[in-house]
């Protein structure tokens, strides 16, 4: 069975949203994103102070199965990727809501969060999905 | 749902992730598709393949029959149990499908692809007609590819006997019958193996045997990238109706040089192949995924019919139809052309890389 911590905001495409102490967002893709991948073996990170539109293109995962765009679940600016990713592309399957986060973003506006899903409607849109 | 193999049962409890694979409810991976294709280039692993086709032929004209049917000459075979690998042509000489043919002490044994098997049996049937043979689809058959440099010992320790020394005795690319059971040394991976087609009724016992004997179990996703490491088509990706086998890496599986008709010869006898499928590895970071398109000097030359990141060499290979010579080449990947080596496949065998990069490249 695919983790949903509850302390996460979801978007539809399936990345998760953790707002940090300072204000700023981090973003990774969710278990049951990684699950349905398979084994991530290749990751396109954002540069560092590109901007992103809310919904917008920041990356690309590829795993054995398929490539995936990853999206931006708010809009921002990115102040950090996580370059571990670069060699160790694993990781996101090992640890999709730790090590395998993929880029933290300074928000325009921490409002957006609204917009995406709660714990438990984002667990109701996978189990949709798997059916 | 899906047909099921014997074996449904036991994937589920081997918490298998099924997807439909030609109608059929198969495992995909159980649980990393990396980690199960390390399985069989290292050590040992065994895939399900019941959905594939077995078909029996008998009858005095057998020979006659496959020797028309087939671009290749099962006049090749001259020793029982040795196989063949050959396509199966239509009048245009395009490829109907692929197969592997066994000459057995009745007849012969073909298996062919699960994707096409109505396809294949019509037409097998049709073309038969003014031969004086059988043809006999055996479903209730279940299929275990057992695959990997220690496959050939892990499956000797669980079977008869009998059987272990039949395993020990067999050539590569040669079955022998052991009662109800074919055991044959083929494979789609590029290592050391043995196929086993064994009635369905013993498949599940069998499967538990081998799991024990701590063969890892290996999903559809992981026989997908060892059969591109090897080198080996797949069909519906590289080769179809619409191509020839001189289009397909296939030229060696043909015989076109004495008197045999088969069909599609008067085709092929006239085509003019402008097309060629070629290897392509790709040193940068990325995925080479099928139908890609291929360019070379600002032309697009081709596109990729099977790529996949490869996990015996950490990099991406793909196999590609493309202008004959044409380079050098680059694929684009979301609007991004990245170069790739030419090379001429297998890219791995035996558990190490296989291919060579040249000037050509």
């Amino acid at each position: 069975m695919s983790e949903f911590p509850g302390e996460l905001r979801y978007a539809k495409s399936h990345e998760w949203a953790r707002v940090e102490d300072d204000g700023t967002i981090t973003v990774g893709i969710s278990d049951h994103a990684q699950d349905a991948l398979g084994d991530v073996v290749y990751v396109e990170l954002p540069e560092v102070d590109a901007k992103v539109a809310a919904s917008g293109e920041a990356g690309v995962v590829e795993s054995v199965k398929a490539a995936s765009d990853i999206y931006a679940p708010i809009s921002g600016t990115i102040i950090a990727v996580n370059t571990t990713l670069e060699d160790a592309p694993e990781t996101v399957n090992e640890s999709p809501y730790g090590d395998g986060w993929f880029f933290k973003l300074k928000p325009n506006d921490l409002g957006e969060l609204e917009n995406l899903m709660d714990m438990s409607t984002y667990q109701k849109l996978c189990e949709a999905e798997d059916h | 749902m899906g047909l099921k193999t014997p074996l449904y049962d036991a994937h589920v409890a081997d918490n298998a992730k099924l997807v439909d694979f030609g109608g059929w409810d198969m495992p995909i991976h159980y649980g990393s598709q990396i980690e199960e294709h390390h399985a069989i280039r290292r050590d040992a692993g065994v895939c399900d393949v019941s959905h594939m086709t077995v078909v029996d032929v008998a009858g005095a004209q057998s020979r006659a029959f496959l020797g028309y049917l087939l671009a290749n000459d099962v006049a090749k075979l001259t020793v029982p149990g040795k196989a063949l690998y050959s396509a199966m042509l239509n009048e245009e000489g395009g490829i109907l499908d692929d197969l592997i043919v066994y000459l057995t002490e009745d007849g012969y044994r073909v298996v062919v692809n699960c994707a096409t098997r109505e396809k294949d049996l019509a037409w097998m049937e049709k073309q038969s007609s003014g031969f004086d043979c059988v043809l006999t689809e055996r479903p209730e058959l279940a299929i275990l590819a057992i695959q990997g440099p220690e496959s050939l010992e892990k499956v000797k320790a669980i079977v008869t006997p009998e059987r272990a020394k039949l395993i020990s005795e067999l050539k590569p690319f040669v079955g022998r019958f052991s009662g109800d059971w074919f055991i044959a040394r083929t494979g789609y991976t590029g290592e050391k193996g043995v196929e086993i087609i064994l009635p369905g009724t013993d498949a599940d016992a069998f499967w538990r045997a081998i799991r024990g004997a701590e063969i890892t179990a290996v999903g559809l996703g992981a026989r997908d990238t060892l059969r591109l490491e090897a080198g080996m088509n797949l069909y519906g990706s590289d080769m179809d109706e619409t191509v020839n086998p001189f289009e397909s890496n296939m030229g060696s599986t043909v015989v076109m040089t004495d008197d045999r008709d088969f069909i599609g010869k008067s085709a092929l006898l006239v085509a003019k192949t402008t097309k060629e499928l070629v290897g392509l590895v790709m040193l940068e970071k990325g995925v080479l995924r099928g139908h890609y398109p291929v360019f070379s000097q600002g032309l697009q030359v081709g596109e990729i019919t099977s790529g996949a990141y490869s996990p015996t060499l950490s990099h991406s290979i793909a196999l590609a139809r493309i202008n004959i010579g044409a380079g050098p080449l680059e694929v684009e990947i979301r609007n991004k052309r990245l170069p790739v080596r030419k090379v001429a496949p297998p890219f791995a065998r035996n558990g190490k890389q296989a291919y060579q990069l040249t000037d050509e490249s």
